[in-house]
């Protein structure tokens, strides 16, 4: 069936089943493959996009279901928050192999989207669903703390 | 000096000889057999299908509400009614969301959440980490996340593991816990669509016993025989 789908502000034209993946969608047909396929069932957060705003996880989720909304990828990621993580994760040079930053990335900023100020609490919460098989989870924790003081105009 | 090597007296010991052409042989011929052997026709094994009298043994059943009308004893006859009902109640598919923590457990084995989730303040999750990160509205069969539209965990109030089958009966019947008088109570068991998932838990997640119509019955007639709890 053919979906029309919006992706990073343009609308695509895809014929794929309702029920492919939209990890699959936007990686194979697409090309856009900046998001992450680590283990296809919602365990690593390596897929995580936008939709509508909130970070999903890109492998459980149909297409059929996101034909009416916004998506973004890393690709296209902007905004006051991305900006300051952007700069953050390059000042703390926080990637390794780099595999799962792009989703990393992503709940990141959808977490300084929605607290302004979060505790060491609030980001293993929030960030406990993306796996560092490199470990590097200080760095990152590190990078958000610097990135939210970017945005509350502190130098840290 | 040169010819002594010649006229050397011993004669030299015949060796036992394989010419080349025999091991050619016998590794052609080997080829030829494992070639043979991959290519030789099999029936490989067919699936079967399961026939339907043997699926329906495979589903646990609920005993039907007219098994209990035996016990002269109404009270008796509505515990033991609760004790019916109380065998989806203790199920794994509700017990993963009625934790004593603010973590849901997952898989028939109960096990914690993978990943780590909190129940956040309206009980679907944290913000950034929310339910609706992985769940859908449905289950999904590509990545085996089950799905429901009202996907939570029951309110902390309403914590069931750890509880023995009369914690639990007292619980569900005090409005201050449950937030649900008798008729609520009911219409929650028998119509709510997060409860229905119970029975329809996809991928390989054993459902609830029987069936919500039969669960239904069976907490009418607990309920009509005065709602009585075990100790
Ligand atoms: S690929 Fe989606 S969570 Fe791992
Ligand atoms: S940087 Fe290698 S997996 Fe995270």
């Amino acid at each position: 069936m053919s979906y029309a789908i919006f992706v990073n502000g343009q609308i695509h034209h895809v014929e794929d089943d309702g029920q492919t993946p939209l990890l699959w969608v936007l990686r194979d047909t697409l090309k856009l493959t900046g998001t992450k396929y680590g283990c296809g069932v919602a365990q690593c957060g390596a897929c995580t996009v936008h939709v509508d705003g909130q970070p999903m996880r890109s492998c459980t989720l149909p297409l059929e279901i996101v034909a009416s909304s916004q998506i973004t990828t890393i690709e296209a990621v902007e905004g006051a928050e991305a900006e300051a993580v952007r700069a953050a994760w390059l000042a703390r040079d926080v990637p390794q192999c780099g595999f799962c930053q792009s989703g990393q990335i992503m709940c990141a900023v959808a977490l300084l989207r929605t607290v302004g100020s979060p505790t060491d609490g609030d980001v293993d919460t929030a960030m406990s669903g993306n796996i560092c098989r490199c470990a590097t989870y200080n760095r990152i924790r590190a990078a958000i703390h610097d990135a939210a003081g970017t945005l509350r105009g502190q130098t840290t | 000096m040169i010819g002594s090597r010649e006229s050397s007296p011993e004669p030299r010991r015949r060796r036992f000889r394989i010419g080349c052409l025999p091991i050619v042989l016998v590794v052609v011929a080997a080829i030829v057999l494992a070639i043979v052997y991959v290519l030789y026709p099999r029936t490989m094994p067919q699936t079967q299908p399961i026939p339907a009298a043997q699926l329906l043994e495979q589903i646990e059943r609920l005993r039907p509400v007219s098994d209990f009308d035996g016990i002269p004893d109404l009270q008796e006859r509505s515990i033991a009614l609760f004790r019916e009902a109380g065998r989806v109640l203790e199920s794994p598919r509700c017990m993963n969301c009625h934790p004593r923590t603010d973590r849901p457990t997952q898989t028939d084995a109960m096990r914690p959440h993978t990943p780590w989730v909190s129940r956040g303040p309206d009980g679907a999750g944290e913000a950034a980490m929310r339910c609706s990160t992985c769940h859908r509205e449905e289950n999904y069969a590509a990545s085996g996340v089950p799905g429901n539209p009202k996907w939570k965990l029951a309110p902390i109030e309403m914590a069931w593991q750890g509880k023995t089958l009369g914690e639990i009966c007292r619980q569900i019947l005090d409005p201050a816990r449950s937030h649900m008088n008798r008729e609520e109570l009911f219409r929650h068991m028998v119509e709510d669509e997060l409860v229905a998932w119970a029975w329809t838990p996809g991928g390989q997640r054993t459902p609830a016993p029987g069936t919500q119509a039969e669960f239904g019955a069976i907490i009418k007639a607990w309920l009509d025989t005065g709602g009585e709890c075990p100790r």
